[in-house]
């Protein structure tokens, strides 16, 4: 599995190197103009996090309701790189807001219920680390609640409107831009496969050593 | 009764006619020039759009500090996990290779 991820890791950071020319190349959005660009690194971003809210929800289902223990390291390891992307969204949605809109923050919906989702990965990771004995089934009832945030923060900016674009915008973007925009979705989704499949490794590592330590004390 | 109704009147007047300063001018009016002067300090809001290359130097930000703020913390956090999970992979394959090394 570790061999698998490395040149998926090269060749997304490969993409991600050569990223700023093909944005560059790109047309200015009329209204916004330079600040528009942080959108192609946020909306990847943004879908990796609820991806990964997503991912670690239905791994900590069948953690809790199949007793596999694997899933339980897939959705560890979902929800650190929910960590992960839900700082870069939470970090790359500012900067380009404070230029658009004028502010850093605003408390509407989208904004609101992405930092949330983000301080329950927190919770989550927390909890792992700290919680002791059974924080594994505790932490998994958190991401099911993780998961139910996803199809809130989705259809949030639809519902109410405020300052955030709605879901319709990437959709109908002109071709000039799509292209760079889906260039770095794919370098952001195989940089995410192949981080995510090497934290599972990790994670599986580490129940192993648990299992050796618990070999040595029982021989 | 005259005498009430006379009383009365003083009253009403006395309390309809502003009560003035030491220096001869009513608080309400005194009120009314602060404000004045006060909205007068404060810049107003502009009455319809204007243009971001029209907005005064202090409230304009170059975008080209956000945009590089905003990849360069993207490429930060990915070499900085990246990193993070292979230091910690190679400390739990050595675990693993000693503990294995001990069974034996």
């Amino acid at each position: 599995m570790r061999r698998l991820s490395t040149p998926f890791i090269g060749l997304s950071a490969g993409m991600l190197l050569v990223a700023p020319w093909i944005i560059n190349a790109a047309p200015y959005e009329s209204t916004m103009g330079l600040v528009q660009k942080v959108f192609y690194f946020h909306f990847p971003s943004a879908i990796l996090f609820l991806l990964a809210a997503t991912i670690c929800g239905i791994q900590s289902a069948r953690f809790l309701f199949f007793k596999k223990p694997s899933a339980d390291a897939w959705a560890l390891a979902a929800a650190e790189l929910g960590l992960l992307f839900g700082a870069m969204t939470l970090v790359t949605g500012p900067l380009w807001a404070r230029k658009a809109w004028g502010v850093w923050w605003v408390w509407d919906p989208r904004l609101t219920s992405s930092l949330l989702l983000f301080l329950i990965f927190a919770a989550y990771l927390i909890l792992r680390k700290y919680g002791g004995p059974g924080s594994d089934k505790l932490a998994a009832g958190m991401a099911l609640f993780g998961m139910g945030n996803v199809p809130f923060i989705y259809v949030s900016v639809n519902v109410w409107r405020t300052l955030h674009p709605m879901t319709s915008v990437v959709p109908t973007l002109p071709t000039d831009m799509g292209i760079p925009l889906w260039f770095c979705f794919a370098a952001f989704t195989m940089l995410f496969l192949a981080l995510m499949n090497l934290r599972a490794t990790l994670a599986l590592q580490q129940a192993r050593v648990e299992a050796l330590y618990l070999a040595e004390d029982e021989a | 009764m005259r005498l009430l109704r006379l009383c009365a009147l003083v009253a009403a007047l006395l309390a309809a006619t502003p009560v003035t300063g030491r220096a001869g001018v009513s608080p309400d009016v005194a009120l009314a020039k602060s404000d004045a002067l006060a909205k007068a300090e404060q810049p107003q809001p502009p009455k319809e759009f204007v243009p971001v290359d029209e907005v005064p130097p202090g409230e304009q930000i170059p975008a080209i500090n956000l945009v590089a703020a905003a990849y360069g913390f993207i490429w930060l956090a990915v070499l900085g996990y990246v990193w993070s999970i292979s230091r910690r992979l190679r400390q739990v394959e050595s675990e693993i290779a000693d503990l294995e090394a001990r069974r034996k």
